[in-house]
């Protein structure tokens, strides 16, 4: 059968930024479904709040200090996030250079915050449910932040060697977007694990 | 009516003369040298094909079929007469665990999922599955989630705490050893696949459909597995977590699940049957797709009531997350609240009642014809209405109570799963096997078959029914002959070796078939979508042009002279990136080339989820590994003809 070319694709654009483009559909497909079980595990700490009269049940309060320094430092990256976003849709690739270095020391010591994080739960999480369930909630979002300092090290330095291509700056862009994710989960997440015990 | 022309998205109108033939010779050779699937040993583990991938996932999915109705012969026979003891206890808890196990988890998601990665591309008109490697990934997780657990069960180490594996009987407690630990690991690797799955089909569907396949024209199959892909997204976290904590609760002493320390044994059933209710869904939703597909081209007219149908399995998806206390009935949760699950679970009969009632007018408007997908299909409508009835007798919590646990409870699950989604994934098979293929499936062995089934289904588990009144529990591995359930059960056995009978018989029909069937040409059936527009089987770049879609109903609305998208890049694997809503074509995009990495990938992870079954160390051990694996999947391969000085060029828009 003989075709009829009506559309003629090659003017259009070899990569897109946001929701136009694919990655942007896998990455929020990845967010939705961990969103999914930070919510679930929320839920579970609530749960098992509510079978039990003494929260944490007979153990001391968890003490809130590097947690809230590591609080304070991944609202504060919030900023060169934004700025990495803004270069790479620009193609700035002397900024965008620039802020994925900040971002990626930024990330690296809130790893280190958090590692002293643990030692401040003051429980174990063999000591009851409530261990369990807080050691998890961490856990899981320590998972997500040294994913992206990971990932993130790994994009800054195809930045610095190259070749460096439209869709690089595509991945940047995506890369912030996840990054703001991490961010916006770590504050419920805190506000449960350390002040949870103190007003529930 | 609705799906009239004067709306075909053709952003950038350009009549051009005919291509004629020596250029379009040329562009099948460049297009087939470019999308050339890996050949050799290595190859085999790199391709990132999905219809290789898809294959592949159908076949072994079918293997893991087998191997679950092997188990299901064993307990029919120990269960044919009284006081048997062809299996002890021990072993039919293995059996009966690992029978559910398989059969969900390693067959019907994975099978659904298969089909979709072989067939929504094609459907919608493009030449890969989104994010390809993802798909390898995806399928070597499953492949060795499943070979892990069928090892475990030969060296006497199965899951035996039922295929829910309800704490405290699967916690360290009750079930010392690996076996419980074995099914928490495969579910980690079942929904680690499935997810990825779910991920592509939803990125597939809404951005890479064929320009003109606005969302009122998608095909109902991919509705349906667009809905799925949803499900699976918000259900399975739930499972993955629940079965995360019950890992944990037997290797490092976590008490998520031990009331003596706060933990709380319901919280698993909850967690269980979050995702265990819409996974009932995310078998049945794609059946719903398929019996659309056979229901329009066997009778040759479009489903009536298409808006309907697309809300209901959306309604579907919707209401399926609402049920999940009906399975915990008889847990002793507040009655008030167990009412809500009662109006929930009686509700979803309506969107189910509205589609078997589009496809009853759609079959009574055209003239059907018999052949076997659609025989199939009304096997399907009778076993699975009287599926669905028992299920509304069951949402009743007063019934409830006196069947719980009780063999009515298997017979209604089996006609819900295997006439609501065995017996359209048959029919679906004899109907795009020719597809797959290139060849016909024997009609003559088709008829056979459906009769064997269809008879040996109903004769197996009708009478489950009345054994569940009479009081015969499941999960017991024998039973005393003073109780007189011995004659219904040697029917049922009776049924099984029909049921088996069937099931020899699609094999062979489908290998005497491949290699001897009739040829079947691009379009055999006359089909409805956009997958009958191509060769069978379809070359590895699916279409030589991405068409252009004109109607609801690709190929019936398709003019003599098809229009079609040129300037595509056909050297590297380009591929044309469409707009959510109307399909407007927004950019090209290359797709990546295939890699031995995301098998790589896969290895490690499948040590990981096997490691930790024995010591928590696997974690920090594989970290590393899985590190470089991972760098190698997503390292870019230089492009020079890419390269970024150029600023974005934004999309040419429509006209007026």
């Amino acid at each position: 059968m003989s075709s009829r070319p009506v559309i003629d694709v090659s003017p259009l654009p070899k990569f897109a930024f946001g929701h136009k483009g694919l990655i942007w559909w896998g990455t929020t497909g990845f967010m939705v479904i961990e969103g999914s079980m930070f919510v679930m595990a929320l839920i579970v700490y609530f749960y098992l709040r509510l079978k039990v009269d003494q929260w944490p049940p007979s153990l001391p309060n968890p003490d809130i200090g590097f947690a809230t320094a590591n609080l304070l430092l991944i609202l504060a990256s919030c900023l060169p996030n934004a700025f990495a976003k803004k270069a790479a849709e620009r193609f700035d690739l002397g900024k965008v250079r620039l802020w994925l270095v900040v971002l990626s020391l930024i990330g690296v010591v809130a790893l280190v915050l958090r590692a002293f994080e643990y030692t401040q739960l003051n429980c174990r999480w063999d000591d009851n449910a409530y261990g369990s369930i807080v050691w998890l909630l961490l856990s899981l979002h320590t998972v997500h932040v040294a994913t992206d300092v990971v990932d993130g090290a790994v994009l800054t330095a195809l930045m610095f060697i190259g070749p460096v291509t439209d869709r690089r700056f595509v991945d940047v862009s995506e890369n912030s977007l996840y990054w703001y994710f991490i961010v916006a989960w770590w504050i419920p997440i805190y506000l449960t694990i350390y002040f949870a015990p103190r007003w529930l | 009516m609705e799906s009239g022309s004067g709306q075909s998205g053709a952003p950038v109108e350009r009549v051009e003369p005919y291509p004629d033939a020596a250029a379009e010779a040329r562009l099948r050779r460049q297009l087939e040298e470019t999308w050339h699937v890996p050949a050799g040993f290595l190859g085999w583990f790199a391709v990132t094909d999905h219809r290789t991938i898809g294959r592949r996932y159908i076949a072994t999915a079918f293997v893991f079929f087998l191997i679950g109705g092997v188990l299901a012969a064993l307990m029919r026979i120990q269960l044919a007469v009284p006081d048997n003891h062809f299996l002890g206890p021990d072993l039919y808890n293995q059996v009966f665990t690992m029978h559910g196990t398989v059969m969900m988890f390693l067959f019907a998601v994975p099978v659904m999922e298969a089909m979709a990665v072989y067939l929504v591309p094609l459907m919608v008109g493009t030449r890969n599955i989104a994010f390809p490697r993802l798909n390898t990934f995806s399928y070597f997780v499953y492949l060795f989630g499943g070979i892990m657990v069928i090892v475990a069960m030969l060296v006497n180490s199965a899951p035996d705490a039922g295929w829910f594996a309800y704490v405290p009987l699967s916690g360290p407690d009750y079930t010392p050893g690996k076996r419980a630990d074995f099914w928490a690991q495969l579910i980690t690797f079942t929904e680690v696949a499935a997810l990825a799955v779910a991920v592509e089909i939803v990125a597939t569907v809404f951005k890479m459909r064929a320009p003109g396949m606005s969302l009122n024209r998608i095909p109902l199959f991919v509705w349906s597995m667009l809905v799925t892909a949803f499900m699976i997204i918000f259900a399975m976290p739930a499972v993955v977590l629940g079965s995360t904590f019950l890992l944990l609760d037997r290797l490092v002493g976590t008490h998520f699940y031990n009331p003596a320390e706060g933990g709380d044994a319901l919280l698993w059933q909850h967690l269980f049957w979050f995702f265990g209710h819409p996974e009932v869904y995310i078998i049945f939703v794609p059946a719903l797709g398929m019996v659309s597909a056979i229901v329009a081209t066997f009778t040759q007219r479009p489903i009536f009531g298409y808006r309907a149908m697309v809300l209901s399995l959306v309604a579907t998806g919707f209401i399926g997350f609402g049920l999940w206390v009906h399975h915990m009935f008889a847990t002793g949760l507040p009655q008030l609240g167990l009412t809500y699950f009662t109006a929930a679970s009686m509700i979803i009969s309506i969107p189910s009642g509205v589609q078997i009632f589009c496809w009853i007018a759609s079959i009574w408007r055209g003239h059907p014809r018999l052949a076997t997908p659609m025989l199939f299909v009304l096997g399907f409508i009778a076993i699975f209405v009287l599926g669905g009835l028992s299920g509304v007798t069951l949402a009743s919590v007063p019934f409830d109570l006196q069947v719980h646990d009780t063999y009515y409870v298997v017979a209604h699950f089996h006609y819900v799963l295997l006439g609501g989604a065995v017996f359209p994934l048959i029919g679906a098979l004899y109907f795009w096997f020719p597809k797959i293929t290139g060849r016909m499936m024997s009609e003559r062995l088709g008829v056979l078959n459906f009769w064997t089934l269809f008879i040996g289904f109903n004769v197996t588990f009708f009478p489950m029914h009345i054994l569940g009144f009479q009081g015969m529990p499941r999960r017991v591995y024998t039973y005393p002959a003073e109780m007189g359930w011995g004659p219904l059960n040697l029917v049922a056995t009776a049924g099984a070796v029909l049921l088996i009978a069937g099931g020899a018989l699609f094999v062979f029909n489908a290998v005497r078939s491949y290699v001897a069937g009739t040829i079947a040409g691009d379009d055999p059936w006359h089909g409805e979508t956009l997958e009958w527009a191509t060769a069978s089987p379809p070359p590895v770049y699916n279409f030589l042009h991405i068409p252009v879609i004109e109607g609801r109903h690709a190929m019936w609305d398709r003019s003599l002279a098809p229009p079609v998208v040129t300037g595509l890049r056909s050297d590297c694997r380009e591929v044309l990136i469409t707009d959510v809503m109307g399909a407007e074509p927004v950019h090209a995009y290359e797709l990546p080339e295939p890699s031995i990495w995301p098998f790589l990938c896969s290895i490690v992870t499948s040590a990981f989820f096997v490691g930790s079954i024995f010591t928590p160390w696997a974690l920090p051990v594989s970290i590393l590994p899985l590190t470089v694996t991972l760098i190698g999947w997503f390292w870019p391969k230089p492009h020079p003809n890419l390269r970024g000085d150029q600023p974005l060029v934004r999309p040419v828009e429509a006209e007026g």
